[in-house]
């Protein structure tokens, strides 16, 4: 079990929080294709190494924030805002 | 009688002043406090422990530790009994009763032993191969009968279970000479250090040889500089981000105590197991491990054996025969593979009655008058949890033992863990990893240990018997030639066909000679055939441990409404409804539910009836783009309503899935009262907090639920107004002056209520919201007043609730939709249709696909004989099963106000079906029912003013 640090709470086990997926996905406008409504639901990286994913503190402050997470050592190596872009970090 | 107790004062964990009696296989005996099981039933020359458990062999102990393969019983009696429990890592209690597992009708005469005359048919992927015609459930309960290890106990678990959760610097496992160093180490830099030990006692393989001295040195530096060592407690799992599990024995007022430790960096000094010799019949019992001898006699008084023979292929078997005879065990042989010696031969059944020798360079056989078989074959560093952490491993060939290489997670391995068997170098080392300095391991100390310690191929006895690789799956060598000949390559293969290692001891004593003899048989290094990863549990813990008395009513506690003590008055059925306790219905007289809730629903269209809503979701939407976040969310334009009015609202979806419904009342220019489904609210607004949060994120929006401040007392009926009128409440809520689906803010009894106009049930109907502690005295005095006033008021449940919708046709979001539901498929199209703003769902609900007519479609059924009730879940289709599926009953109920059953459905095409005839199917029985239109009742809504 992880330990994530909230921006908001600190330090807490990986049970307090969700996992919201795959972040930094671009919703495409209303008149978009089949296809690429269909990628945008259900199309995901899967990237052995480093992955940008939002988490929400659940049973804490219940906010949502942006974590990059190594799949492979569960290392987590930046936490930031929901509206922050990807910050870069050492692979 | 082989095993006997040695004099004292052999046995340092003993207290020989304290008998212990327990009973095995029924049999009366005696042990001394300070024993495990199996070093009392050893002492009790008991051998014979167990059957295995495809070819139902007679197994006996052959360790003194974790690692057993074979001496597993089952502990206890009814609902304490254990199954598959290690006799070598359970303390001896007083009054335990032991049996033998996988032995029917006993353990000496055993029926399922005739699995061993057709050996030669069960090898690996015997199953697979053999029982796939014509169906593998056809053979699979007399196989699972045969299989198994023990039984289960047969009730609910009476013992009482604990955990804790420790935070620490520095978590040591094990505390052997190198585990007390590096704790000691670590602590006296100032550290918080933690170390646990599995066994009663410390000292490890150094205590076991006799260095008692040194050890109670590094134990006193240890206690000294302040660190915290608990035993009896095993790490059973690691985890990620230093977090170790483990399981504690020996808590007093607890079976058994779960450990849950955050440690910034860990130790593992866990040590090392032997390596068995691979000889045919070095499964019978008397046959062990050679280091588990010197552990009984050292720690536990206890010898193995009277006439014992040495196996060994590595120095640490010489030296341990020497220290052996010194505590006074008969040692009548030892046996080198180095120097070409070699097991042809165990003689005896359920003992060892003699074994014959050779040597490879001298042809003739020596038959050898010995009881007991001990082997060791080289040394296994103990690496699970170096592995469950994510640590490599690498082959030392010289030593002939895979070692770590590279660490993960602030995870380092020490002492023989880590490959070293110099005890001043591992002292060393584990000082340098204990102060948190980077330190190679000095892997070494072991010596020169050939690879392969079986006899030579052209053996002549070589396969009179088997040669067991894991011991406790009953996996031989030939097991692993047939997945060779049959080209498995891969070590996950391997393991997986022939099962090796798969076992409860995950193979701690068979892996290593798994890959070896794979490795011979292709060419290749053990390294170069690789390892496979271990995983948590590194031993066998009991689900009472993991559950930790979080089961029963602790397992998820319900709520309970406001008024709970009230429907208790009355007489409720409770049942849980999402999370909730509710009145199901209030059966009167030995009534059934059904009859009850049907009286319910026909008191409700006749008088007036109360009932507690108060776990509908509630949310108050604040804010100055509340308006147009609510736009977002749901289809209705909530926009556009008035102060005071409220609207129907249906919430999708990315999918256009309908996720939730519900009410949505405008109660001021930036504030909103959202009403969802009862077990609705927690979902929806985490819904609204995600869009808020990460997508809408400049709205200024506040989301507040607030299910657990605000009660609801809903009164239904066609008296409803008049109970009210009655109670005194303003005539600003009558029918004519408050319209349905609008909501008022009042004070009534000097509490403000929002009451809402809304109907579920298709009558006059008030839900009056109001602070939760207040929710009980005003349904009393409803209540009373309803009474006192012969408003013919009773109580409904949530079962004649649901009768009521049903009757009224009215979707229930959850059992009337699914997670393919769109809102076109439940006959609401038209809302889509009249939004032109965007909302969540909407480009979903686009796609071709949700437009097909051939969707399943909500359609209302009546059954055609007007007497059998719809099964909910029976399939629609042309003719009787197997046929095409066109549909399946959702909701079905009989109606009491229109007298016959009625039920809705989702159906292929639905909607251009009226009229037709259906064919329903439930297991056996078949009923046609008409489809029709909803509402059953009330088609135009006249009663909902009362």
């Amino acid at each position: 079990m992880m330990q994530i640090d909230c921006p908001h709470c600190g330090l807490r086990p990986e049970n307090e929080f969700h996992f919201g997926g795959q972040s930094h996905i671009q919703r495409p406008p209303l008149d978009c294709s089949d296809e690429t409504w269909g990628d945008y639901l259900f199309a995901r990286d899967n990237p052995k190494g480093d992955h940008a994913e939002r988490w929400r503190h659940t049973f804490g402050c219940a906010r949502w924030f942006n974590m990059i997470r190594n799949t492979v050592t569960h290392e987590i190596k930046a936490i930031y805002a929901m509206t922050d872009s990807r910050p870069a970090v050492k692979s | 009688m082989a095993g006997y107790r040695l004099p004292s004062p052999a046995g340092d964990a003993l207290d020989r002043s304290r008998t212990v009696a327990f009973t095995f296989n029924g049999r009366k005996l005696e042990g001394f406090a300070g024993d495990t099981l199996a070093s009392a039933l050893i002492a009790s020359g008991e051998r014979l422990i167990s059957r295995s458990f495809k070819y139902h062999r007679p197994r006996g102990i052959v360790s003194c530790g974790v690692e057993e393969p074979t001496g597993l019983l089952d502990i206890g009696d009814g609902a304490t009994r254990v199954p598959n429990t290690r006799a070598t890592d359970i303390a001896l209690a007083e009054g335990m009763v032991a049996r033998s597992a996988n032995a029917w009708p006993s353990v000496r005469f055993d029926l399922g032993a005739i699995n061993s005359l057709f050996g030669s048919v069960m090898s690996a992927g015997f199953y697979y191969k053999t029982f796939m015609w014509p169906n593998w459930h056809l053979f699979e309960p007399t196989i699972r009968r045969m299989a198994g290890l023990g039984y289960a106990g047969d009730g609910a678990d009476p013992d009482r279970y604990d955990e804790m959760s420790l935070h620490t610097d520095v978590l040591v496992v094990g505390a052997g000479a190198a585990g007390l160093e590096a704790a000691a180490s670590a602590a006296e830099q100032g550290a918080k250090v933690l170390l646990l030990e599995s066994e009663r006692w410390i000292g490890g393989w150094v205590a076991t040889v006799g260095s008692d001295q040194s050890i109670a040195r590094l134990a006193e530096r240890a206690r000294a500089a302040g660190v915290e060592m608990r035993l009896g407690a095993t790490v059973f799992g690691l985890y990620d981000h230093g977090l170790a599990v483990g399981v504690e024995s020996g808590v007093a007022g607890v079976r058994e105590r779960t450990l849950r430790i955050r440690a910034k960096r860990t130790i593992l000094a866990t040590g090392a197991f032997d390596r068995p010799m691979l000889f045919p019949g070095n499964d019978k019992p008397g046959v062990m491990l050679a280091h588990a001898a010197e552990r009984y006699a050292a720690h536990y008084g206890v010898a193995v054996g009277r006439r014992i023979l040495v196996a060994t292929a590595c120095d640490a078997g010489l030296d341990l025969a020497v220290r052996l005879r010194n505590h006074g065990l008969n040692v009548v042989a030892v046996l080198d593979r180095r120097q070409g010696d070699y097991v042809a031969e165990v003689r005896g059944r359920a003992g060892i009655k003699a074994v014959v020798v050779a040597n490879e360079l001298d042809p003739r056989e020596r038959t050898i008058n010995a009881d007991t078989l001990l082997h060791t074959g080289g040394l296994t560093p103990n690496v699970s949890l170096h592995s469950q952490a994510g640590g490599g491993l690498s082959w030392n060939g010289m030593a002939s033992m895979f070692v770590p290489s590279r660490v993960a997670q602030n995870v380092t391995p020490v002492g023989a863990c880590a490959g070293v068997f110099h005890l001043e170098r591992a002292l060393e080392h584990a000082s340098q990893v204990g102060k948190g300095r980077a330190a190679a391991a000095p892997v070494g100390g072991a010596g020169d240990v050939p690879a392969s310690n079986a006899p030579p191929n052209n053996s002549p006895r070589r396969h009179r018997d088997k040669t067991f690789i894991d011991l406790q799956n009953d996996v031989c060598d030939s097991d692993i030639a047939l997945a060779a000949r049959e080209n498995f390559r891969s070590v996950e293969h391997l393991k997986r066909y022939t099962t090796t290692g798969m076992a409860s001891d995950q193979g701690k004593t068979s892996n290593v000679n798994a890959l070896v003899t794979m490795g011979n048989l292709t060419n290749r290094t053990p390294g170069e055939v690789g390892t496979t990863k271990f995983r948590p549990p590194y031993k066998p813990v009991t689900l009472g441990a993991i559950v930790a008395g979080r089961s029963g009513a602790r397992y998820r506690p319900l709520k309970r409404m406001p008024a709970h003590t009230f429907h208790e008055a009355r007489g409720a059925l409770f049942e849980e409804f999402g999370g909730w306790l509710r009145p199901a219905a209030y059966p009167r007289n030995g009534e059934s539910l059904e009859a009850a809730a049907e009286r319910e629903a026909a008191q409700t269209r006749s008088g007036v009836s109360l009932f507690e809503g108060s776990p509908l979701g509630k949310i108050e939407v604040y804010g100055p783009d509340a308006a147009a976040f609510l736009d977002l969310m749901y289809v209705g334009t909530m926009s556009t309503t008035a102060i005071g009015q409220a609207r129907y609202g249906l919430l999708l979806n990315e999918n256009g899935v309908i996720a939730d419904d519900g009410i949505v009342a405008r109660l001021g220019p930036d504030h909103f009262w959202v009403n969802t489904t009862s077990g609705g609210c927690e979902r929806t607004t985490l819904a609204f907090e995600e869009w808020l949060q990460c997508e809408f994120v400049d709205m200024r929006v506040l989301v507040q639920p607030v299910v657990s401040q605000w009660g609801n007392v809903t009164i239904a009926g066609p008296n409803a107004w008049k109970l009210l009128q009655a109670a005194g409440f303003d005539e600003l809520l009558s029918p004519v002056s408050m319209k349905h689906m609008t909501m008022r803010e009042i004070d009534y009894a000097g509490t403000r209520m929002r009451v809402m106009r809304a109907s579920f049930s298709g009558e006059l109907g008030y839900e009056i919201n109001l602070p939760s502690l207040c929710t009980q005295s005003l349904i009393e005095r409803l209540w009373q007043i309803g009474n006192a006033f012969r408003l013919d008021i009773g109580m409904y449940g949530v079962e004649a609730l649901m009768l009521m919708r049903l009757e009224k046709g009215f979707v229930h979001v959850g059992a009337d939709t699914d997670g393919t539901t769109l809102p076109q498929d439940v006959g609401m199209a038209r809302g889509l249709d009249k939004k032109t703003a965007n909302f969540v769902g909407r480009r979903s609900t686009l796609r071709a696909a949700g437009h097909d007519s051939r969707r399943l479609q909500l359609v209302g059924l009546v059954p055609t004989d007007g007497r059998t009730r719809l099964p909910v879940g029976a399939h629609i289709a042309p003719h009787k099963p197997p046929a095409p599926i066109e549909g399946f009953v959702t909701s079905s109920g009989f109606s009491p106000t229109l007298r016959h059953p009625v039920g809705l459905a989702m159906l292929k095409q639905g909607s251009q079906r009226l009229g037709e005839k259906l064919r329903i199917y439930h297991l056996d029985t078949e009923i046609e029912a008409e489809v029709v239109k909803t509402p059953f009742f009330d088609p135009k809504g006249a009663r909902l003013n009362g």
